[in-house]
């Protein structure tokens, strides 16, 4: 996908802004009134705006496998939880430090990435997406069976002994805030490491045609389970800051439920634009909580029960409007942003040009026109 | 004896069971290569609706329950054919769309049956006699598992038949195999799209049904646990081989139910091996070609 790898070079700044206003909001005192419950310097929007940063790492790491390499997986759960069980199960029965356990959780991770996307890899496309959804619910399982070590249905709650005091409790809710970021950032830096490295061109290349990558003589089997490797290893980072944020783990941390709802976020943000996956975390996040919210408010409740129960969903909302971002917007947010970015900036370039040609000449058609083409 | 005898068979049954919601799944995949994560909601559906028609009737008749069964099978194959018109026909030939589109949906519904039926498991009620048990060489087995058997067993039989005996079967077949070429003859493959995609929608919605009657409640996760041993299943026989999925859902649920009984309940981890080790040996499946 040519508008995923191509750089623009205001993205930069904006970036860098936006990640500095993120860090500073903790010391802020914003209030936005129905989108955020506190002020922002407050615990409860904090703890949101965490949340949805895990999320929104969490769908980086989902988009190299789907956006970079064209993998449908619905196993990313796995390795999420892989993270959170992890570290919990490390400093709960072998009383190491926060650091070491860490460590550990991620080596862990690794581990399963490497036996699972080994064992998926033999078969590719719709039959992947399903092994991988085996190998995920068999996760789910053993978590749900061994309630002796990971507490079972209940939820595996943080041993606090060996963390630091200040990233422990409600009153240090801003540390963790600052955690979580940083955790987003470094995902976000890996990510656009594989998208640039020639790692990240081979998968894109075996994505867009196997058989060509294979007859010149490049291996497209070890890059893809590479890239699933590095998704897998990040998103048990991810795991693992979850488990700190909210001090511990349920088994819906390790359910099919959470690697579709990862599915949805990547695909409402936009396949293959990391910005897109970031935007659709913060957005999922924040809808999702709001429309529970709204779901209990008055107006709702007066409505007769054909429109009550539907509008009291928020889960029934969401999956709504990701029917219809795949069926009228096959680009997500961040693809019908940038096709409309683009089309403007070669507007102003060379007026009176029709449009359809434009886009063709930017180099737009594929993602306008065929967008399976180009994620498939 | 009567023990060994006793798993062997709730295991057919549960591949019963399995088969009922595999063999549209594989149907639809090998000739559209959609994977229908919808499947699992078709199923709830099929389920609850079975339920409202039993629980308005008298629910410990035969009657009644032969009614929900129809019931069940006519929504999900409705169901089925209005997903198949509104979300996955205007998405042709883009089946990672195609599977995108499926998951919303079933990500909608269970939330949805969840805000009209509640979150909490309903329990049924059901004839008398399939609550009892019959004795098969010393093993009781409940009834419920001979319904299901019989019930699998002819949806095996009728679709042997209609995929072998019919116009419209000859041309599923032949667009397994390849469709393109049926399209190049001038054969309208839509029509077989719909076809087989309410076929699937009804075994579904029978399944659903007695589903209920196999757990002994509805849910509106039913659909959902089902759906991924019928996943399962469907890769280990051999995506789009319909003698493969029988074989594979009898082979997985016997292999589930010994592990669970003589392994100490590791039945779903024992499948999930299975698969594995299905797919070194043998990707493509126990009776599949190779994958598209």
């Amino acid at each position: 996908m040519i508008a995923a790898v191509r750089k623009v070079p205001v993205a930069v700044p904006i970036g860098v802004g936006l990640a500095v206003l993120m860090a500073c909001l903790p010391l802020l005192n914003i209030s936005i009134p129905g989108v955020l419950p506190t002020p922002t310097y407050q615990p409860g929007t904090l703890a949101l705006l965490s949340l949805a940063m895990i999320f929104a790492a969490l769908a980086l790491t989902y988009n190299m496998l789907l956006g970079t390499s064209g993998m449908l997986s619905f196993g990313h759960a796995l390795y999420f939880g892989a993270g959170a069980y992890g570290l919990g199960i490390v400093l709960e029965n072998l009383g190491v430090p926060l650091f070491p356990g860490v460590f550990l959780a991620l080596i862990g991770g690794l581990v399963i990435a490497l036996i699972t996307g080994a064992v998926s890899m033999r078969v590719s496309g719709i039959p992947f997406a399903m092994v991988t959804l085996a190998f995920a619910q068999a996760g789910s399982v053993l978590v749900r069976r061994n309630a002796a070590v990971t507490g079972g249905e209940e939820g595996l709650s943080l041993e606090t002994s060996g963390v630091p005091e200040w990233l422990v409790g409600v009153v240090n809710t801003r540390n963790l805030y600052w955690v979580t970021l940083a955790v987003l950032l470094l995902v976000y830096l890996v990510a656009v490491w594989v998208d640039r490295s020639r790692l990240g061109h081979l998968a894109r290349a075996t994505r867009e045609n196997e058989l060509r990558v294979r007859v010149l003589g490049l291996q497209p089997s070890r890059a893809r389970l590479l890239v699933f490797v590095i998704a897998a290893v990040c998103a048990s980072l991810v795991g693992v800051a979850y488990m700190l944020l909210q001090s511990g783990t349920v088994p819906r941390a390790v359910s099919a439920d959470l690697t579709i709802t990862v599915l949805v976020i990547v695909v409402l943000g936009g396949v293959g634009f990391r910005w897109g996956a970031i935007a659709g975390g913060i957005l999922y996040t924040i809808l999702d909580q709001r429309l529970t919210v709204l779901a209990s408010s008055a107006a709702i409740e007066s409505l007769p029960s054909v429109l009550r129960i539907p509008l009291s969903e928020p889960l029934f909302i969401l999956g709504t409007l990701f029917i219809l971002v795949v069926m009228f917007l096959p680009g997500g947010i961040a693809g019908t942003v940038d096709g409309w970015w683009r089309r403007r900036r070669f507007r102003k370039d060379a007026p009176g040009m029709p449009p359809v040609d434009d886009a063709r000449a930017a180099g737009l058609d594929e993602v306008a026109e065929e967008p399976a083409e180009v994620r498939a | 004896m009567s023990t060994l005898i006793l798993v062997l068979l709730t295991g057919v049954g549960l591949g019963a069971l399995y088969f009922l919601v595999a063999s549209g799944l594989s149907l639809i995949y090998g000739l559209m290569h959609v994977l229908n994560f919808a499947h699992g909601a078709f199923l709830t559906l099929g389920a609850f609706i079975g339920w409202e028609v039993a629980r308005r009737l008298d629910s410990a008749s035969w009657w009644a329950f032969a009614l929900s069964i129809l019931v069940g099978g006519l929504v999900g194959a409705g169901v089925a054919a209005l997903t198949e018109l509104a979300l996955i026909r205007p998405l042709y030939e883009r089946h990672i769309e195609q599977v995108l589109v499926t998951v919303g949906l079933a990500f909608a519904a269970v939330a949805l049956f969840e805000g009209i039926w509640g979150s909490d498991p309903i329990y049924i009620q059901a004839p008398a006699w399939m609550k009892e048990t019959t004795s098969v060489l010393g093993a009781l087995v409940p009834n419920t598992y001979f319904v299901l058997m019989a019930a699998a067993t002819m949806l095996l039989i009728s679709l042997v038949v209609f995929l072998r005996y019919t116009r419209f079967g000859t041309i599923i077949r032949a667009g397994v195999e390849n469709r393109a070429m049926v399209t190049a003859l001038g054969i309208d493959v839509r029509t077989a799209f719909l076809l087989v995609f309410a076929i699937g929608g009804s075994a579904a919605g029978v399944g659903g049904v007695l589903a209920a009657h196999y757990t002994g409640y509805v849910s509106a996760h039913l659909g959902s646990t089902l759906l991924i041993f019928a996943f399962i299943v469907t890769v280990i026989g051999g995506l789009g081989s319909l003698p493969g999925a029988a074989v594979a859902s009898v082979l997985v649920a016997v292999l589930q139910q010994f592990a669970n009984y003589y392994m100490g309940g590791t039945g779903d981890i024992i499948v999930v091996v299975a698969l594995a080790g299905v797919l070194l040996v043998r990707p493509a499946g126990l009776l599949g070609r190779r994958f598209a």
